[in-house]
């Protein structure tokens, strides 16, 4: 069976033991020299470059995240532990892991070593999809000549440099399509290298609930639910016409992942489908003036993003979420692409309005979707709102003073509130 | 209750109700028809609730009562059953079927109690007045095109019809627009509107209204009120309310300054903006308008898909100007003209334009330019 070492790269017959270093951490497997596409996840990203940067943190529970109200967005695996998630209310992770460090994220820190990892990962091939700072799959196929090396050894090469070079750990998963990469990169956290080879994929569905896959949240569950699905077995017995009739455009892919097959491709530039941002307030309010500031810097900084991508939007999309945590969201389709803060944040507040008075809210965001390139954006004026087009010259203004003299230099009275 | 109706009569009254019911709605009983007989007459009453059409049809009535019955369901059946068949409808409320046979076929329908069936409360209308058919469906097909289908911006989901101060004295008018196009249309007063109160008009209504005016000797009764408005013929009895709003003030939005005229055939221009509109791929579709002494270049260039040009002779005095617009939209109004040549009325190519069908002041458009 082939095997190799992941401390020292050294490939080996399958043994306990390396015999080249010694080490414990071989890996073996039927396919580990034939599969090629993987999935790197980080292990505790923010936390371990926290950590690495402040080495008086090590042995203690970190939490990332915003402030008392926000939520976690990375906990260490110290604070895992001890019940700690990502994702989770703040006040109640710090009731499970009061001595817990609370660090706000650095976001240009972590971007920084992401870059770092980025530039790694393109040694190795020009085929990588980051999903986030911290993940990305990669298409290894064709490079073994090139390297002098399988994918996996390559792999492990290169999680083994991260933590030499960059002081923070990943997982790999190794597998023969994205999904089945993305799946195993999971199973073995943290400094994991977990194998799905084909001929084992069926069996190691199998029994798995679906909500394995990624995409499937809570709402889809649900719908799958009351269908009977709850694990892979379950998806097997559907007809192909059947599932597509009732899931739609998803059904037709349940199909194929219930198999294993996934013929998605490892795409370097993925285009963006959307542009958004949001805040998690203070303290709950339901104040229209309060949420009236929220909502113009939100619509301001997703502006700001389109703009510095040069793209513009056709959706206008709001989101508030109540003080239960139940989620209320609005869409409008605009006749005309827009990236100015100013007709998303009046489109916005026009989905508010309507949305009549359900606060208290804790959270609010809005984004635009439908994306387009910048040229076809703004294109004509509205009839009924001719102040619209001052209102757009003063924007483009506004830009060019920030520009030149700083973000703050000036700002909307409405933007203090 | 039994009736036997002939087919054809029955299917333009089912056809009427089936498309006044909403297609997916939670309420079941809202999803049915009303029928009710008595005397000679069968009497089919349709709702969403904020619609109401009731179509009355001579009939065989062998047992008066009343049934509800889902209004799709039975618009299919009448629609594949054979030109000039007999229909008998039988409702059984013990047992709550409807059955209908025509020939050799037979089919049972569930029904829903009409006790259960909501009917719109009749109100007091302010306005009553009579028009011509053929008058109602100038003011609404010049218009319908400049509906907003927006919903932040409701009260621009329909057109809004009020009594204005025209060229020569008061006019019924209808105004639509949904932010990038304009439409206002007049008509002579009809004698005892002048106290009507301006209604919008909701762009569902509008479609069914089309349906009462398709004969040009038609009169048709209107009342108008501040909530409701209702268009009767002996037959049909259409209800509506009217969106809860206030329309903008359109006025200042029409350009009535602008000075440079060009003169051109509607067709011939429609034509032109069409065949160089193919090239377009975005969804915008703009066409640049190069406007010389009685010359006029229409070109459209995508540099995705490729490139077009096309040439008109027309009347056009005045300075050098390019102005962009959406294809589209000047299809759109291009082809309300159909008497005379189309005047466009241009000021720079960043400002509304107007456009009216040679000097009739009755019906305007406005339109707004795009960047290009």
């Amino acid at each position: 069976m082939p095997a190799f070492c992941r401390d020292c790269l050294t490939i080996q017959a399958n043994q306990p033991r390396c015999t080249n270093c010694g080490s414990p951490r071989m890996k073996a497997h039927d396919e580990l020299f034939d599969l090629s596409v993987a999935h790197m996840d980080c292990d505790a990203f923010y936390a371990s470059v926290e950590k690495r940067d402040n080495p008086e943190l090590a042995a203690k529970p970190v939490i990332i995240g915003g402030g008392k109200r926000g939520v976690v967005s990375t906990a260490c695996y110290v604070a895992r532990i001890r019940g700690v998630r990502s994702a989770m209310p703040m006040f109640q992770a710090l009731k499970l892991c009061p001595d817990a460090v609370v660090i706000k994220p650095r976001m240009s820190a972590y971007a920084e070593v992401s870059r770092q990892i980025r530039a790694m990962m393109e040694e190795l091939t020009p085929a990588i999809e980051p999903l986030s700072l911290d993940e990305a799959f990669m298409d290894l196929s064709g490079t073994r000549k090139l390297h002098g090396a399988p994918p996996a050894v390559m792999l492990a090469r290169l999680v083994k440099r991260m933590k030499d070079e960059l002081g923070v750990t990943g997982s790999i998963g190794l597998s023969h399509n994205k999904f089945l990469a993305k799946v195993a990169s999971d199973l073995d956290k943290p400094r994991g290298f977990s194998v799905i080879g084909k001929a084992e994929t069926a069996d190691f569905l199998f029994d798995k609930p679906v909500r394995l896959i990624w995409g499937i949240g809570p709402a889809a569950q649900e719908s799958l639910d009351r269908a009977g699905i709850r694990t892979f077995s379950d998806l097997l017995r559907w007809d192909r016409r059947d599932l597509g009739a009732r899931f739609g455009q998803m059904g037709d892919r349940l199909w194929h992942l219930a198999r294993g097959e996934d013929r998605r491709r490892v795409s370097a530039n993925s285009p963006m489908k959307s542009i958004s941002n949001e805040t998690t307030f203070f303290e709950d309010t339901g104040n229209a003036d309060i949420l009236d500031g929220h909502l113009w810097r939100m619509a301001e900084k997703v502006a700001d993003r389109a703009k510095a991508k040069s793209l513009a939007g056709r959706v206008v999309t709001l989101k508030l979420k109540r003080a239960n945590h139940a989620t209320l969201t609005r869409r409008q389709s605009l006749r005309d692409a827009t990236q100015m803060a100013d007709t998303i944040y009046r489109v916005a507040r026009a989905l508010m309005d309507q949305l009549g008075d359900q606060g208290p809210y804790r959270l609010l965001g809005c984004g635009i979707s439908d994306l387009v390139p910048e040229a076809q954006a703004d294109l004509s004026g509205d009839l009924l709102d001719p102040g619209a087009q001052q209102r757009a010259k003063a924007e483009r203004a506004t830009d060019a003073i920030r520009e030149k003299f700083g973000s703050d230099a000036i700002l909307k009275g409405r933007a203090l509130r | 209750m039994k009736i036997s109706i002939e087919r054809g009569t029955l299917l333009k009254a089912v056809a009427q109700a089936q498309s006044v019911v909403e297609r997916r709605n939670t309420i079941p009983i809202l999803a049915n028809v009303l029928i009710e007989a008595e005397g000679d007459q069968v009497q089919f009453r349709a709702t969403d609730l904020d619609i109401e059409v009731v179509d009355k049809a001579p009939a065989q009535v062998e047992r008066a009562g009343a049934t509800t019955v889902a209004a799709t369901t039975l618009h299919e059946i009448v629609r594949k059953l054979p030109d000039g068949a007999l229909v008998t409808l039988n409702a059984d409320s013990a047992a709550g079927r409807l059955t209908v046979e025509a020939g050799r076929s037979n089919f049972s329908l569930a029904t829903l109690p009409r006790e259960d069936f909501p009917v719109m409360a009749s109100s007091e209308y302010q306005s009553n007045f009579s028009a011509n058919a053929a008058v109602l469906r100038r003011l609404f097909d010049k218009s319908k095109f400049a509906i907003s289908t927006e919903e932040t911006r409701y009260y621009l989901n329909g057109v809004y019809m009020h009594v204005s101060d025209g060229e020569d004295g008061k006019v019924l008018r209808c105004v639509a627009t949904d932010g990038h196009r304009l439409a206002r249309i007049d008509a002579d007063l009809p004698a005892g509107v002048a106290d009507m109160p301006g209604v919008i008009v909701p762009r569902k209504t509008v479609g069914e209204l089309r349906k009462l005016l398709d004969d040009d000797e038609m009169d048709i009764a209107v009342s108008v009120s501040e909530t409701k408005i209702r268009f009767a013929t002996p037959d049909i009895v259409l209800t509506s309310k009217v969106i809860d709003g206030t329309f903008p003030d359109y006025t200042r939005v029409i350009p009535m300054g602008n000075t440079r005229r060009l003169e051109v055939d509607a067709t011939e221009f429609a034509q032109a903006v069409d065949r160089v509109a193919t090239v377009s791929s975005e969804r915008s579709r703009a066409v640049k308008l190069q406007l010389e002494e009685d010359r006029l270049i229409l070109s459209v260039n995508a540099p995705d898909s490729g490139a077009a040009e096309e040439e008109l002779a027309v009347a056009y005095g005045d300075e050098r100007l390019e102005i962009g617009f959406n294809a589209k939209y000047l299809l759109e109004i291009a082809s309300q003209v159909d008497r005379e040549n189309a005047v466009f009325m241009f000021n720079s190519s960043g400002d509304p334009t107007l456009m009216r069908e040679g000097n009739d002041q009755s019906a305007v458009y406005v339109v707004m330019p795009m960047r290009v």
